[in-house]
Formats: C-alpha cells, sequence, structure tokens
C-alpha cells in the first residue's frame, strides 16, 4: 500500500491515522475513499481552521456553511440558495468540459437544497490575452459555460473577467449559483432513518473524473498535466434539466428526506456526507451501481461522473421515486440503506471491500500550516509613484485604458450566454449587478461577484476587504440592501508560508469586513495549488454577494436613463493610483498599496445611494472601480447611450480626478430639482457630494481634458474585445 | 380558446410561455407532456424553446418522434393553431410542418440579445394587431437559428407572403447587419400555407412585460386570442 497512498496523494502521517481509525491497513477500496475525502479540495484540511473566524449567522439564515449551499429567508414565505464553487484545474486541462462541469457541479449543489436554480454567475481569470493559449482557454470556458447553462435553462446573468499574466497556466474559472424556494422545501443532504432506502439517481458510472479532485485539485501543475485529461469529467446538461425537475418534483411530493449531489469523490463523499450529517450508517452494493463500463469497486467509489444524486428515502415511498424518475427518463435505483452506529459498508458481489466511519472519512484531518509574510509586500508597497511621468493627452490615456483587456466591452462573453430565460433578469447584463425579480411579489434580488486580485496581491487584507465593500457596493447600486455572501478563495499551494500568509491576511480581511458590514458568509469555497512551473496565481478571494431589492420599482442600472439630469460623484477622490489599471496601463507596473477603504465612509456612502434610490431621487448609480470616473462616465454613457458634459476638479491632477481608484465612490444621476435635497443626504451622513455636470447630447465632454462621441467610445470599447479574441 | 404548451424532455422555456400565458394575458393554459396524443381540447399549442433532448444529433430532431408530434399533424389540418418558438420552431421544420432547415449561425456561437424585426405580413391571424412594415423588438437565444431553403420554397414562401419576420435595423431597413445569424433572407419566422402554423427564432415571451424591457411580443400573442375571438 505505500506506493499507493503516495500516488493517490496522502501523506505518510495521514496514512498512518488511516491505520490508527481502522486498527489495521486499509485495502485499496478503502484506502481510495480516504484519498479524495482527505484531498485538500475534499477537507479544507488547511484552511478550516482559519474559516472558523468567518460571521456566518444573522437571524435570517436558515443554512450557513457546511451544507451544500447557504440559504436566507427574504420573506414571504421564500428563501435564496447560493453558493460558489471553482472549477479551476479541469478548466485549464479541458476548458470546454472543465467550465460545463463546474456549472453542472454548482446548480446541482443549489437544487439539492430543494431550490429552483434561477441564475448563475461566471467570474473569469484569464493570462496575457496576446498568446494563444489565453485565446484558446477564453473561448473553450466561455462555450462550455455557455453550452451547459443555456441548454438547462439557468440563465448566466453576471460574472467578470480579468486578464494578469499571472493565470496564463492557471486560469480560474469560479460559478455562482442562485437559486429560489420556498421556506418549507428547504432539505438538507442527510441520511436518517436506519432501514431507508439510499438511492442513487441519474447518470450512469464511468471512468470519467477518476480522482478528479485529489489528483487535479488538490496538486500544482507542471508538464504532466496534459496527461491528466482523463481526470475531467464530462457533461451532460440534458440529464441535468431533467435532474433538476426530477428532485424538485420528489421533493413537492414529500417523497424523500435527504438528497445529496454527487460531486467531487463522488460516491464516497455522498454517503460519507450524508450519514456523518445525520449521524448514522449506511451499507452500499456497487454491483447495483448502474455502470457505463466494466469497472473495479475502487473506481465505482471514486468516480466522478457528473449528473448523480443521492436520495434517502422510507422504504414504503421507493416506489414512487423511482416512478417519478422514470417519467423524467432518469435511471433510479436502491443501492443501499442507512443503518445504526459510525459505519460505512460497501459491499461487491456480497463481499465487504470496505468498512469504515463514515464520521472520519466526513471531517478528515486539520492542519495549522505556517504562514510567513512575502518580501514582496513591502518592496512593491514602498515603490515610488509620486515621481512617475504622467501622458498630457488625458483623452488618449481614456482611449488606452477603455480599449485595455481588462475594461472594453464583456458583449461578446455576455451574449454567448443565455440570460434572459425564465423572465427574471429586469437589469441586463453589464450594469453592477444583475437584479432578478421574483414573480409574484414586488421584490427582486440583486447579484454581483467581486474581486481585484492585483489589489490582494498588494496587500491581501486590504484588497480582500475591498472585494467585499465594492461587492455590496455593486448591489448598493442596483438599489438593493446587501444580505449575505459566498466566496470562493482561490491561491497557490497552503503548504508554501509565503502564500498561506496570503490566504490568511485574505480570510481575517474577509471576516472582519463582514462583520463590519454585518453581512454573513453563508457558504463559500477554498481552491488551493492554482500554481503551474512553481509560480502561484495572485491570491483571488472571489466575493458573491446577494441583496434584496423589497419593492422592485427601486432596482436601477448604471445608464444614463435620459438628457438634462444632474452627474454627481458621492464620496471622495483621492491621489490613488497604486495597483490601478492607470498604473499597469500606461506606465506598466503592478505596485503600490491599494486604495485606502474607510469602512465608515463606505457605509455612509453606500446608505446615501440606497436612501436616494428609495427617495426616488437617484436615478442611476454606478460604483466606481478600475478605470475610475472616466471610465465609470463611459459606461454610463454608452450604456445609456446618452452623453454628458463634466467639469474638472482643479484641485486634483487630472490623473488622479479621472483615472484614481478610490474607494467608497457612486455615480449617480438625479433631476435637477431633486439635487438639493440629494445634497443635504450626503451631508447628513458626512458624504462628499459633488456636481460634475448634466446628461445629453451625444458626446461625452469632459471640460478641457477629452472629448468623445458616445457611439465611438461603444465602438472602441467593442472592437477591442472582438480584436483580443480574435488576435 | 385553450392553449396548451407541450413539454419535452429538455424544454426549457414552457414554464415562461405557461407564465406569460396565464399570468399576464388571462389565457386558459396547460402543459401537454410530450408523450401524450389526445390534443383536441385545445385550440393552439405552443412549441416552447429549450433543448429538446439536448438538441443531441440535431435540434428537433428526435423531438418530432414524440406522440405529440404525430397529433399535431391532425391538429393542423383541422384549422388549429400551432406556434413554435426557437427550438420548437426547429422541431417543426424537423417535423415537415414548415419548409426547410436551420443551420448554425454564421459566428458559431450560441447569441442572446435584443433584435429588431420588420413585419412582413400583417393579414396573418398571428399578426393582424400590427401593421406591414411596423419594427417589433423581441430578444433571440439560439445557437441554430440560420433559417435556411432553397430558392424555390424561398420564392414560394415570398409569394405567398408566408415570410412573417425578418430581422432588421430599428429603421426598419432590412440590411446584412442586422442579421444576427446568417439566415437566408433575414428570416425570422415563417407560416405554413394555410397560415395556422408559425414557427419563429425570436421568443414573443420575452417581450411581454414592461418590466423586462419590451411588451412588443403581446402583439402576436394578442392577435391569435383575438382571431379565435372571431375577430381578426
Amino acid at each position: 500500500m505505500a506506493e499507493l497512498y503516495e500516488e493517490l496523494g496522502l501523506t505518510e502521517s495521514e496514512y498512518k491515522d488511516i491505520v490508527r481509525i481502522l486498527g489495521r491497513e486499509p485495502n485499496k477500496v478503502e484506502l481510495g475513499m480516504y484519498s479524495v475525502m482527505w484531498s485538500e479540495h475534499c477537507s479544507y484540511k488547511s484552511s478550516k481552521t482559519v474559516l472558523a473566524q468567518l460571521p456566518t449567522r444573522a437571524s435570517y439564515v436558515l443554512q450557513g456553511p457546511g451544507e451544500n449551499a447557504g440559504v436566507i429567508d427574504i420573506g414571504g414565505g421564500l428563501a435564496v440558495a447560493f453558493k460558489m464553487e471553482s472549477h479551476n484545474h479541469p478548466s485549464a486541462v479541458e476548458p470546454y468540459q472543465g467550465a460545463a462541469t463546474g456549472v453542472g457541479g454548482i446548480v446541482r449543489d443549489i437544487f439539492t437544497m430543494g431550490a429552483r436554480p434561477i441564475a448563475c454567475l461566471d467570474p473569469l481569470r484569464f493570462g496575457n490575452p496576446e498568446k494563444r493559449r489565453t485565446r484558446y482557454l477564453l473561448s473553450g470556458v466561455v462555450a462550455g459555460i455557455a453550452g451547459y447553462g443555456n441548454c438547462i435553462g439557468v440563465p448566466t446573468v453576471g460574472g467578470d473577467l480579468y486578464f494578469e499574466d499571472c493565470y496564463d497556466e492557471n486560469p480560474l474559472v469560479n460559478v455562482m449559483c442562485i437559486g429560489i424556494l420556498p421556506k418549507e422545501r428547504l432539505i438538507r443532504g442527510v441520511a436518517k432513518g436506519a432501514g431507508n432506502a439510499v438511492v442513487l439517481i441519474g447518470n450512469r458510472t464511468g471512468r470519467d473524473g477518476i480522482g478528479g479532485a485529489s489528483i487535479l485539485a488538490s496538486q500544482e501543475f507542471d508538464e504532466r498535466s496534459e496527461e491528466k485529461r482523463p481526470s475531467v469529467q464530462v457533461g451532460d446538461p440534458f440529464t441535468e434539466k431533467l435532474l433538476i425537475e426530477a428532485c424538485l418534483e420528489l421533493l413537492d411530493r414529500g417523497l424523500i428526506l435527504g438528497l445529496q449531489d454527487l460531486g467531487a469523490a463522488g460516491l464516497s463523499c455522498a454517503c460519507s456526507e450524508t450519514a456523518a450529517r445525520g449521524g448514522v450508517g449506511m451499507r452500499i452494493h456497487l454491483e447495483r451501481v448502474p455502470l457505463r463500463e466494466d469497472m473495479e469497486p475502487f473506481e465505482i467509489v471514486i468516480s466522478e461522473s457528473q449528473e448523480r444524486m443521492l436520495a434517502v428515502a422510507e422504504p414504503d415511498k421507493v416506489e414512487e421515486v423511482i416512478g417519478v424518475c422514470k417519467k423524467w427518463g432518469l435511471n433510479a435505483v436502491v443501492i443501499g440503506e442507512v443503518i445504526e452506529g459510525d459505519r460505512f459498508e460497501v459491499y461487491w458481489y456480497g463481499e465487504k471491500v470496505a468498512d469504515v466511519p463514515p464520521s472520519t472519512l466526513a471531517s478528515g484531518p486539520v492542519y495549522d500550516r505556517p504562514a510567513e509574510r512575502p518580501a514582496y509586500l513591502d518592496m512593491l508597497a514602498r515603490a515610488d509613484l509620486t515621481s512617475l511621468q504622467h501622458p498630457r493627452d488625458m483623452g488618449e490615456v481614456l482611449v488606452r485604458l477603455l480599449t485595455s483587456p481588462n475594461l472594453c466591452s464583456r458583449r461578446w462573453v455576455y451574449e454567448q450566454y443565455d440570460h434572459m430565460v425564465q423572465l427574471n433578469t429586469v437589469v441586463l447584463p453589464g450594469s453592477d449587478a444583475a437584479v432578478l425579480r421574483i414573480k409574484g411579489t414586488s421584490k427582486a434580488i440583486a447579484v454581483s461577484c467581486d474581486g481585484n486580485s492585483r489589489y490582494v496581491y498588494l496587500d491581501p487584507y486590504l484588497g480582500t476587504q475591498i472585494a467585499v465593500a465594492e461587492a455590496a457596493r455593486n448591489v448598493v447600486a442596483s438599489g438593493a440592501v446587501p444580505m449575505a455572501l459566498t466566496n470562493c478563495l482561490n491561491f497557490g499551494s497552503p503548504e508554501r508560508p509565503d502564500i498561506f500568509y496570503q490566504f490568511k491576511e485574505a480570510v481575517r480581511g474577509l471576516a472582519d469586513a463582514a462583520r463590519f458590514f454585518e453581512i454573513p458568509v453563508v457558504s463559500g469555497n477554498v481552491s488551493f495549488y492554482n500554481e503551474s512551473f512553481g509560480t502561484a496565481v495572485y491570491p483571488t478571494p472571489i466575493i458573491g454577494m446577494v441583496g434584496l431589492i423589497g419593492n422592485l420599482s427601486h432596482r436601477r442600472s448604471l445608464a444614463f436613463p435620459g438628457e438634462g439630469l444632474g452627474v454627481v460623484l458621492l464620496g471622495e477622490t483621492k491621489e490613488e493610483i497604486g495597483g490601478s489599471e492607470y498604473l499597469k496601463v500606461i506606465h506598466g507596473r503592478v505596485a503600490g498599496s491599494p486604495p485606502t477603504l474607510d469602512l465608515e465612509k463606505e457605509k455612509a456612502v453606500q446608505a446615501v445611494c440606497i436612501e436616494g434610490i428609495r427617495r426616488g431621487w437617484i436615478l442611476s448609480a454606478h460604483d466606481l472601480s478600475e478605470g475610475g470616473l472616466a471610465v465609470a462616465l463611459v459606461e454610463c454613457c454608452c450604456a445609456g447611450e446618452v452623453g454628458a458634459e463634466v467639469m474638472q476638479d482643479e484641485s486634483l491632477h487630472p490623473v488622479y480626478w479621472l483615472f484614481a481608484e478610490s474607494q467608497s465612490r457612486i455615480l449617480v444621476t438625479a433631476k435637477l430639482e431633486d439635487l438639493e435635497e440629494l445634497r443635504e443626504l450626503a451631508a447628513s451622513r458626512g458624504v462628499s457630494f459633488r456636481l460634475l455636470g448634466k446628461t445629453g447630447g451625444d458626446r461625452l465632454v469632459i471640460e478641457g481634458l477629452a472629448e468623445f462621441s458616445v457611439a465611438e467610445l461603444s465602438r472602441l470599447r467593442e472592437e477591442a474585445f472582438l480584436k483580443l479574441v480574435e488576435g | 380558446m385553450r392553449f396548451g404548451v407541450v413539454v419535452f424532455p429538455g424544454s426549457n422555456c414552457e414554464a415562461d410561455c405557461y407564465y406569460v400565458l396565464r399570468d399576464v394575458l388571462g389565457a386558459e393554459v396547460d402543459y401537454v407532456w410530450h408523450g401524450e396524443s389526445d390534443i383536441d381540447r385545445y385550440d393552439c399549442l405552443v412549441l416552447p424553446g429549450g433543448f429538446s433532448y439536448g438538441d443531441y444529433l440535431r435540434p428537433g430532431a428526435i423531438a418530432r418522434f414524440s406522440p405529440v408530434m404525430e397529433s399535431l399533424k391532425g391538429f393542423a389540418e383541422k384549422g388549429k393553431f400551432i406556434i413554435g418558438i426557437c427550438n420548437g420552431f426547429q422541431v417543426l421544420l424537423e417535423a415537415g410542418l414548415l419548409p426547410g432547415a436551420m443551420l448554425w449561425n454564421e459566428s458559431l456561437h450560441f447569441v442572446c440579445r435584443y433584435v429588431h424585426l420588420r413585419l412582413e405580413n400583417d393579414r396573418t391571424p398571428w399578426t393582424h394587431l400590427g401593421s406591414e412594415g411596423q419594427v417589433l423588438r423581441i430578444p433571440i437565444a439560439h445557437q441554430q437559428g440560420n433559417y435556411y431553403a432553397d430558392e424555390k420554397t424561398l420564392r414560394a414562401l415570398e409569394d405567398s407572403g408566408r415570410i412573417i419576420l425578418r430581422y432588421c435595423e430599428p429603421s426598419g431597413e432590412v440590411t446584412r447587419r442586422a442579421n444576427p445569424n446568417g439566415s437566408v433572407g433575414n428570416i425570422a419566422g415563417i407560416c405554413d400555407e394555410d397560415f395556422n402554423v408559425f414557427g419563429l427564432m425570436p421568443h414573443p415571451e420575452r417581450a411581454s412585460e414592461e418590466v423586462l424591457g419590451s411588451t412588443d411580443g403581446l402583439l402576436i400573442w394578442r392577435s391569435i386570442m383575438e382571431h379565435a375571438r372571431g375577430n381578426g
């Protein structure tokens, strides 16, 4: 077994632990199960202790971390389930299937809770767009997300997309899904009641994705990565769509007690986790598992074949359960039963091939990894950015920024996604947050994904706080009150002290910001080992924020909604260009400190924005982020197909005025007659209010600095992206 | 007038059509499972969008063998109404209820966006509340919407006024630039010879409420409902 455990990714001390737990040497099947369940991906063994500091509670949280997804109560008998996950490594090896099965996995997590999936968002990170590999990965990933998401009829309504060289070999493909459910349909991934049946529903099991969690997701990349292609699962969205309908029907008819999807670590994970959560055991018979090909027991228990679900049902309901699945054209087979005691017994034609305590599979080891502040942090923070030679022509700078990979149009991406199916998308992609109305109510939810990894690279603690603040601000700019967040933490190897330092600091930043804003963290995912050839990606925590709009008429988009409106900047602009797009695009540097963040001021700006929207004064709102005020103005003009004329701020150098990425700023419009009241509201909260000018005409005029026709700006932004993908 | 919204395994716009008919328009509507063959109680069947049978093989290629499709032929012959939207249009083509075929979009990409459509014939049960030359703004969402038919068929369609909608500029001009998928003659929707079977790639159900950004799709629903009442 010695060679085998190493090959399976277990350490010697982990192997010894297994021997101690079992009181004997494990056999091959058992070892296979432990290896996947104790992988970083499934066990969170390096992150668990750090994540414990996250605030997870609020009166309206129905389910926090530890289940398939977090669930919050939004009133009126309805709840919202959501979670984010990564599918980075599979997408690096096989972009189409990697991304497609990422969508499939997160969607299953949502309907496993009894929720109907109503939207997906996909935060993506790729390497240098001038490289052919980047274009190959980008087009494959987008097509994979589209191919899967469009087919299952769940709209992909948002996400984001950034390019940085650090993602050349190791792109990030994160996927968030949101579902809605009547509260009473909430179900958990739990097995209960000895004698109840364990039913496997959905696709046949094959050799795809054998060891995906341990081999792909829990090791860095090297020249052998191509050989890992067989570890990537293959998606079948048609079956997934049938699974959604069948599972929701099973729940509506009250036929099942517990439901769990099969994802990473396949049957091993689904059986042991449901048993452990329910404090029971389970006995399964592998010869009953419908197979696609000849397989060994060892392979069957860890296969990651997609589109499979595990349900627990009372014996007298089994026939009906199978009937519902049949109607939807799905396999449903009783593969075992719930038993008493902490035992997971696996049989193969009557022979017992594994017998382990499921709680030990599900809990796994815990590591307290050493962390050490990396030297680069101080070096980059000390960089002198005050003596830079700024270009004179601000119009030219603006064009270069607008046509840069991180700021040009994303239309090419989101038009490949069906973002309208289900008839809920009332603010379409391209705004700060997607807004989804909830039929039959006056409510809507706003969702946004954010994470500027350059900031986090320069200052992990502050950068992550900014990610939380910006995600909240985006939701607020859409007219919603932030309710809860999910996250996906993408980092390098936790075994490296410098990386683990980044991780710990980022989580501390997340915890502090979430606590400050009183936004509970209800679900999340950690993806380590995002490295290739010894180099890690930027630390990339992505925040997925969900907010609630009580009255649909309060929804806002970034588009300037008409002519003759006052254009107002809420919040202060400072002399901050550290970590900015301006610094990267114009000076080719990633250095300095990210913009400062005053949490109190952030809260005040958000409060003014929400109040201004509720009073009907604020008619459009756009969070200022990468590219600063100038880029925000362009985005608002292009989206509204209307021009604007704005003044300079003489007290600041134009570079800071136009391109600083100072936080806690929102660009809003209001009718001229409402400006005074809005100004008073801002003053009452100590928020800076600056009237920049007026909307109107078909040109964007930044007095004395730049002037363009809106049509020209749109054309530049669109063409830049097409050039980027076409090479 | 009673509507039936057909549900194939893999349909995904059935709930949207049902919602618009029942909740927005107050019509009587049921879901019709693809395995049903008794469809006599309906006056109009809706074949919704989606990916019936995963679009495996070819969009609509498997769905056309469903029991409900057998009954559909007789249904049309009785002068009842059938509308196929997106994947539903593809199914109607595969079943031979409408002429022509669908190719992959020229871009080879799926495309979801609002398009402008020129109403080409306002003397049909589906469009009589509109006027010829009127421009409608309705979304599309498909990867295989590049309509193709041979010249003879095209001429026949043209001569008999069976081309109902064409992709156009916001001004109504039918241009190459306004064509989102490469379809021949910018065709977005056609009818059969008796004008009681209508297939179109755009999704009228997605443009039936102000809150979603357009109500231009209502013209189609309201036209057929008025027609059934004996008006138009």
